[in-house]
């Protein structure tokens, strides 16, 4: 009877052993089947992208992991060795060696010599990412809690410039709504540029410090209030190509996104010329002035995209104050305008005057006075705001 | 006077506020360290919660990133650096025939000062504009010019427990210093008293720093100096050179106690002696000496010149040396031992595995034109819990399980054990491991929603994490009912593969030991 315990007990042992074994065995396998194929759609590595250093990196990228991944199986696999035949269970007995100066020597010098084999590559590498000479095309990249400003540098004095914002609507985010195949990374207006150029950005921050992060551009870049960073790509595939910021910069970080249309030289070319065109339009329509019922129609607008998120669909309010019969947009114009123009420091109301242009701060603020119940009938022109903004 | 020997602890709350015994003291540092655990793990739960899915299901975007940064706080300064000071505390004067620390009142000082610290940490959640949301590495200008009100506390809070941790460090350069048995030399010493005494080194050395950064701070806050700001003359990114001067030596301060454990168990349950004694003390002041020089390394984007890029690159790709060192001197320890498997044992083997792996993505994030993709993705997130949870808290477990029977004079539930461990290194590996993939897809950290390709792989990291976490409740209940009611042993060796002095007092541990020193068997060498 005893006998027969003992041999269930052993028998037992086995069984939990084998248990573990298995339990082991699956985890790794469940890896390898991950890095296989993921769930249906997931990437489970890095993207080489679309420009010839994206193509460097993800090359070092895959030889560092294969050979940490020749290092680990080897090192596992003495020490699973010893799990399973030196164990105590099994009648092993211990040997009392604890020292070998020649091993010890060994196994420091030859990770060095791996190392300088590493470091090799990682070097030529870094050195083609800080190598933004001879550069086609200046981009100027701003980022702001929490959007991107671009704008395109241009030897004659034609600078084209504008905000990308995130597009994907409060009800999606919410839940409200199914999330569309972009979610989260989808913007207003994309930074265009053109296929087979260098093209330099320079970044830069209005607040705090941002990151500009395109994967398949292999381009990341710290934004930094006060300095200026230089990054470049040179993109031989036309296409969409999404990435978001990558350095915390406060609530909305999460919903900055970069939208980068790489498009061919010819349409490129008749892109850029349009919107040439439409900043000497706005140009124009600074001086103009606006009916009422204009600039409602244009505030509307520039409502819905520059002040909806925090102030509400209908100016009740949310992160912001509510507008609807507040004391400031049913009070002294001048001070509702400064506000729109500068901000209130301290708060989540950012200055607006650098954002928005002339046109569509006058509008704004119109807007504002004369919806949600607001029935002031006052109005701003675009030469008030550029009066304000002179002082 | 006719008292004076063999006096027992004192009675009622009293003994433990005016404490100077380094038992009691280390058993208030490791409670303490477990309730802010359980507080930083739940803080993790609500992040990986709202990570579930896409979309903003459960909080706001301002609370998530509040989550996000006292998770990393209370984890680093409440949770883990706590726990192995408390560590240090019962066992650096067992280890070393020491009848206490050799500072005993300013311990007291360094632990008592520590709740207060972190409940005004925690008061923040409660203030107008709610807690510091900018990050535990908390970059200026988010953390300064645009901060709420609030983080005028979180400066006095890291100032507090800076304090703290300068002064506990004091004391156990203090101890290892002058305290020893006599016989017990330098080379001599357990592994756990040499990282212990490097690591208090680094402590000394940069937490200064971090008390100079965090008042420059305060000052661009309320008196109007311009440090990390461009538009007064100032930088931003000095912070970060200041943080992480600061930051880079404190991952070392978490990891090296956490190597001295695991080179204290594997040896015991190997029944072999730890291979390369001398060789993992070089290593250990290799790396503590490197943490010094390889700051930029995290700030491969901030627009560094190139040749400061490669210098920070190849001196960081140097680290992965001694840390090798470690690792082949720990697997060949186990080579040809004795080897048994409770559950001290599983969780080094799982630290040694899981340990190695975040040390590989350590080396790849080393590579500064491959970190322009790695850096701020979830693969930074991954590499750092591999290091901070497997390494740290794995090791942490080990200990508690390896030294507790020691403690208190009766053992723990091994089948409770071994279902922690095992729990344990299927929630961690669940909710980490997916986390490489996703930060490689191009997945940013810290962010509370998410692009709809990212979905799979975060909803199996946030039920790992979650298995995760509740396998903690089932360490509480065990080694709760190990204390009340574990079974009883009084062998002094409790392990029989363990050497050391602290094996040589009587089970439990009475509470003044070695108040005459004992006598060091010359033949060993070290345990």
């Amino acid at each position: 009877m005893i006998y027969y315990n003992m041999e269930t007990r052993k028998m037992s042992f086995e069984a939990k052993r084998l248990l573990k074994l298995a339990t082991c065995s699956v985890l790794m396998l469940m890896s390898a089947v991950a890095l296989a194929y993921g769930p249906e759609g997931s990437q489970v590595n890095m993207d080489p992208g679309v420009t010839e250093v994206g193509e460097n990196i993800f090359n070092l990228h895959m030889v560092i992991l294969i050979i940490c991944t020749v290092i680990g199986v080897a090192v596992f696999g003495v020490m699973f060795y010893s799990i399973i035949y030196h164990r105590k269970s099994k009648g092993a007995v211990a040997s009392h060696f604890h020292e070998s100066t020649k091993v010890e020597i060994a196994w420091t010098v030859v990770p060095f010599f791996i190392l300088i084999g590493m470091a090799v590559p990682a070097t030529s590498s870094l050195l083609a990412v800080y190598n933004t000479d001879d550069a086609e095309l200046d981009i100027l990249v701003t980022g702001f809690q929490w959007k991107w400003k671009y704008e395109y540098i241009d030897e004659n004095g034609q600078n084209v410039s504008f905000f990308s914002n995130l597009r994907t609507p409060q009800s999606e985010i919410r839940n409200s709504e199914p999330k569309g195949e972009h979610y989260l990374l989808e913007v207003d207006e994309p930074v265009v540029i053109p296929v087979d150029t260098k093209v330099r950005f320079l970044i830069t921050a209005n607040d705090v410090i941002h990151s500009w992060w395109v994967p398949e551009l292999a381009v990341k870049r710290d934004a930094i209030p006060g300095f200026i960073n230089e990054a470049w790509t040179k993109v031989h595939t036309v296409g969409v190509y999404r990435g978001q910021c990558a350095e915390l910069c406060g609530k909305d970080h999460g919903f900055m996104p970069i939208v980068v249309n790489v498009v061919s030289k010819d349409e490129y070319a008749t892109w850029l010329s349009g919107k040439q065109a439409e900043a000497a339009a706005v140009k124009e329509l600074m001086a103009q002035t606006f009916t009422l019922d204009q600039l409602m129609e244009r505030g509307a607008d520039v409502y819905a995209r520059s002040c909806l998120a925090c102030h509400g669909a209908k100016g009740e309010g949310g992160v912001g104050t509510a507008l609807a019969g507040s004391a400031i947009a049913t009070g002294d114009i001048a001070k509702h305008l400064d506000i729109g123009i500068n901000g209130v420091p301290g708060t989540a109301m950012q200055a607006f005057g650098g954002q928005l242009n002339d046109v569509e701060m006058a509008a704004v603020i119109t807007y504002q006075r004369n919806a949600f119940g607001n029935n002031m009938g006052d109005m701003i022109q675009p030469i008030d705001v550029y009066n304000h903004k002179k002082g | 006077m006719g008292e004076h020997h063999h006096h027992g602890p004192a009675k009622g709350l009293t003994r433990w506020l005016f404490t100077t015994n380094h038992k009691d003291i280390g058993t208030m540092y490791l409670w303490f360290s477990f309730a802010m655990f359980i507080l930083g793990g739940s803080f993790a739960m609500i992040i990986r919660a709202e990570l579930f899915q896409p979309g903003l299901q459960l909080v706001e975007p301002e609370f998530f990133n509040q989550m996000t940064t006292l998770h990393g706080l209370v984890m680093v300064f409440g949770a883990i650096m706590p726990s192995f000071v408390g560590l240090a505390n019962w066992l650096i004067p067992m280890m070393i025939g020491a009848p206490d620390m050799a500072l005993p009142r300013m311990n007291n000082w360094s632990f008592w000062i520590l709740p207060p610290a972190f409940l005004l940490l925690a008061s923040t959640l409660f203030m107008e504009g709610g807690a510091p949301a900018a990050g535990w590495t908390f970059y200026a200008p988010l953390s300064t010019t645009y901060a709420g009100p609030s983080v005028t506390y979180f400066i006095f809070a890291i100032h507090v427990l800076g304090l703290s941790s300068i002064m506990g460090s004091i004391n156990i350069i203090a101890t290892v210093m002058n305290l020893r048995a006599p016989g017990m030399t330098y080379m001599k010493m357990p592994l756990f008293v040499w990282t212990w005494l490097i690591t208090a080194f680094l402590l000394v050395a940069v937490m200064p720093v971090l008390a100079g950064c965090v008042t420059m701070m305060l000052m661009d806050v309320h008196f109007g100096t311009s440090f990390f700001s461009a538009a007064g003359g100032g930088d931003p990114v000095l912070f970060q050179h200041i943080f992480w001067f600061f930051g880079h030596p404190e991952v070392y301060i978490i990891i090296l106690p956490a190597f001295g454990v695991v080179s204290q168990i594997i040896p015991a349950f190997s029944r072999k002696p730890l291979f390369g004694y001398d060789s993992m003390v070089y290593a250990t002041a290799s790396i503590a000496f490197l943490s010094f020089i390889v700051w930029a390394h995290h700030m491969y984007t901030v627009g560094l010149p190139v040749a400061g890029e490669l210098f920070f690159m190849y001196a960081t790709m140097l680290i992965a040396v001694p840390t090798g060192v470690k690792v082949f001197n720990w697997v060949t320890t186990m080579w040809r031992g004795s080897l048994s498997f409770e559950t001290p044992m599983l969780f080094c083997i799982g630290f040694l595995i899981l340990f190695t792996i975040g040390g590989f993505t350590g080396l790849m994030l080393a590579i500064a034109p491959a970190d322009f993709q790695y850096h701020d993705t979830y693969f930074v997130v991954a590499h750092f819990h591999y290091v901070m949870v497997a390494g740290a808290v794995f090791s942490m477990s080990a200990a508690i399980y390896f030294w507790l029977p020691k403690w208190c004079g009766r053992m723990y539930n091994e089948t409770m054990g071994k279902t922690h461990f095992w729990i344990s290194f299927v929630g961690f590996n669940l909710a980490f491991f997916p986390q490489h993939f996703v930060g490689l897809a191009g997945m940013p950290r810290r962010i509370p929603d998410y692009a709809l390709q990212f979905t799979d792989f975060n909803m199996m990291s946030t039920v790992g994490a979650f298995i995760y976490g509740l396998s903690q409740i089932l360490f509480l209940y065990n080694v709760i009912a190990t204390i009340v009611a574990g079974k009883k042993v009084s062998d002094p060796k409790v392990w029989d593969g363990a050497e050391g002095l602290e094996w040589t007092v009587a089970t439990p541990a009475p509470y003044h030991t070695f108040e005459t020193p004992p006598k060091i068997d010359p033949a060993h060498a070290h345990s």
